[in-house]
């Protein structure tokens, strides 16, 4: 078929016509300012410079030398370790009791589920109120296994694992929902199969749900990990980073760096930093993908 | 065929002999099964429990006279001044409004700007598709919400800052939701297209009035994602906004819980919290099934 070139040019300005409103919207929100960080990275820029001075690479060399940064990027790496491997398995092992339609798995579905529906901001006023010392219920829970008053937010010891725990409360039924969903795409002659062998329980999720999941299992990890870069709305309302830094994420350090120090130039390093983690870990779930779409 | 009387009850004797042996290990293994099932119960619905706890737990405190708010026992008592203290103490009427005008008008021009990029991504062979398509894919790797500080800057340069528009504008394109519309615009039969062309129908209206149907479930999952995520943010807006009369429910609750520290004001923030989560939780309970099968299928084709 010979298509003229009028009939290309019209089919062509349809298609960037169509695309072209979002495009703008990208360009500005996305793009641009993924470029001007680059750009400003490069600079210094803060209260004490009235004129950006280009510094070259002296901002991440800085970003190196500066003990919080190294102390937030750490914490991070933390609180994604510490946060992502629980949260995957709870969300497993509620999908699997939830998955049924058993009488009461629809409660239980919607009690793991529910933390998805509260914004970060009010659940962190929730847990706040629960690690409060002598009124708070988990504070009230430590107190008596340890046999003295507890500060769970306010020691650097403990504040980490407190808001771990927290967050693996809020996301593992968000997660859960994934694996219900890679869990009926199962298809069930495989489990009859196993069920007139004689397999055992155990072996069924070990040999066909486990592997057969795994798509879902790489999709919401790379979710996860995700969030454990993105989500600190918490801190601005629990610990504001503190105590001494103790429970400071990336994020939250970008926003302090910015709208506190007032130091640009930095921040802008530190965002640089921030997206080419986020790029890495994406490109994890690209590296998967084929087995993904193989399973659908 | 053995006819010998003799011989008969022995042999009843010994497959009901065997039939015994059998029902007793069939019996222990159902019983093995049975406490297995149980135990297996009691954890999942011991987790449930255990996730319902902060929950009731605010929605206790938030209907908790004060004076036995601090108190370490249980009280029954009950009260609606918490509520109506916190509705008056702070204008969470115009937060609640700016929150249904900031979700409502990102919806809006979302699904306006995804479904023309769906369907030009989906339908239309143009130059530069491939290129432009792994250009929007950038966006769901690199979410606009760590991108606050030079999205501060760009609204500065715009002069939107401290605006309700200022909030909702890096959110008008949504790559995940071109995403999402593109997978299901692709499933569509070709027929259909050849079919309306036939009719003489224009690729706009065959867009309007085909495909956008079509698709509604997928619309609704979006929706239902894209509004609970908008309901719920908190940073971005907090950045933007300046004044009381564009703070978003998140804001308002946040400011209000920082001005009210003391423990005997916990039962003030519980209240308020309640009524941040409140439109959101009422709504995800009318709608569970429709709820958890949006975020369900935005997990499978996403």
């Amino acid at each position: 078929m010979v298509t003229g070139w009028s009939e290309k040019l019209r089919r062509n300005g349809f298609g960037w016509g169509l695309v072209l409103p979002a495009l703008v919207f990208l360009a500005l929100f996305t793009y641009y300012p993924m470029l001007k960080s680059a750009v400003l990275s490069l600079y210094e820029k803060n209260l004490a410079t009235s004129e950006p001075v280009f510094v070259g690479l002296g901002n991440y060399a800085n970003l190196l030398k500066d003990s919080v940064f190294l102390k937030v990027f750490s914490n991070n790496i933390w609180f994604a370790v510490g946060t992502v491997p629980t949260s995957l398995l709870l969300a497993f092992v509620m999908a699997l009791f939830a998955d049924k339609a058993i009488k009461g798995r629809g409660l239980a579905r919607l009690s793991f589920f529910y933390p998805n529906m509260i914004p970060m901001i009010a659940v962190a006023n929730i847990w706040l109120f629960l690690y409060t010392p002598h009124f708070g219920l988990f504070a009230r829970l430590a107190a008596w296994i340890t046999q003295q008053p507890v500060n769970l937010l306010g020691s650097p010891d403990t504040v980490m694992g407190a808001l771990m725990i927290m967050m693996v409360w809020k996301e593992a039924g968000y997660f859960m929902i994934f694996y219900l969903a890679g869990m009926q795409q199962i298809p069930k002659d495989l489990y009859e199969a196993a069920a007139v062998n004689g397999i055992g329980a155990l072996t069924v999720i070990r040999k066909i749900t486990i592997p057969l999941t795994m798509p879902t299992t790489l999709f919401v990890a790379v979710v996860a990990i995700t969030n454990a870069f993105k989500l600190v709305d918490h801190l601005w309302i629990m610990t504001k980073g503190g105590p001494n830094n103790a429970s400071n994420l990336l994020l939250y350090y970008i926003y302090d760096t910015t709208f506190n120090f007032y130091d640009q130039g930095m921040a802008a390093a530190m965002t640089v930093v921030m997206i080419a983690l986020l790029l890495i870990i994406s490109s994890l779930q690209f590296f998967g993908w084929d087995r993904k779409i193989h399973y659908e | 065929m053995d006819n010998n009387p003799l011989n008969m009850p022995l042999h009843l004797k010994q497959s009901e002999q065997r039939a015994f042996e059998d029902d007793g290990t069939q019996r222990t293994e159902k019983i093995k099964r049975r406490i297995r099932q149980l135990l297996w119960h009691g954890v999942g619905f011991g987790f449930a429990a255990l996730w319902i706890i902060p929950f009731v737990w605010v929605v206790r405190m938030a209907f908790l006279p004060n004076d036995s708010a601090i108190g370490a026992g249980w009280s029954w008592s009950f009260t609606l001044e918490n509520l109506i203290h916190v509705w008056h103490g702070a204008p969470f009427f115009t937060f609640f409004l700016n929150t249904v005008l900031v979700c409502g008008g990102v919806l809006a021009i979302q699904l306006v700007t995804l479904t023309m990029a769906a369907y030009a991504f989906a339908r239309v062979r143009f130059a530069g598709r491939e290129l432009l398509f792994m250009l929007f894919l950038v966006q769901i790797m690199v979410p606009p919400d760590v991108l606050i500080f030079s999205n501060y800057q760009v609204l500065n340069e715009l002069g939107l800052l401290d605006t309700k528009v200022g909030i909702m504008l890096p959110y008008f394109a949504s790559s995940f939701g071109v995403f999402l519309l593109r997978q299901s615009f692709k499933q569509l039969p070709n027929e259909l297209e050849e079919a309306a062309r036939v009719e003489g129908a224009s690729r706009m209206h065959t867009l309007w009035r085909i495909f956008v149907p079509l698709s509604r479930p997928i619309y609704v999952s979006f929706a239902i994602v894209s509004v609970s995520f908008h309901w719920n943010d908190f940073l971005w807006p907090l950045i933007v906004t300046n004044s009381v009369d564009n703070r978003l429910l998140t804001v308002g609750l946040a400011m209000f819980a920082k001005s009210t520290e003391s423990g005997a004001q916990w039962s003030d923030v519980s209240a308020a919290t309640l009524i941040v989560a409140a439109p959101l939780m009422i709504a995800f309970l009318s709608f569970q099934k429709q709820v958890i099968g949006s975020f369900m299928s935005s997990g499978i084709k996403g």
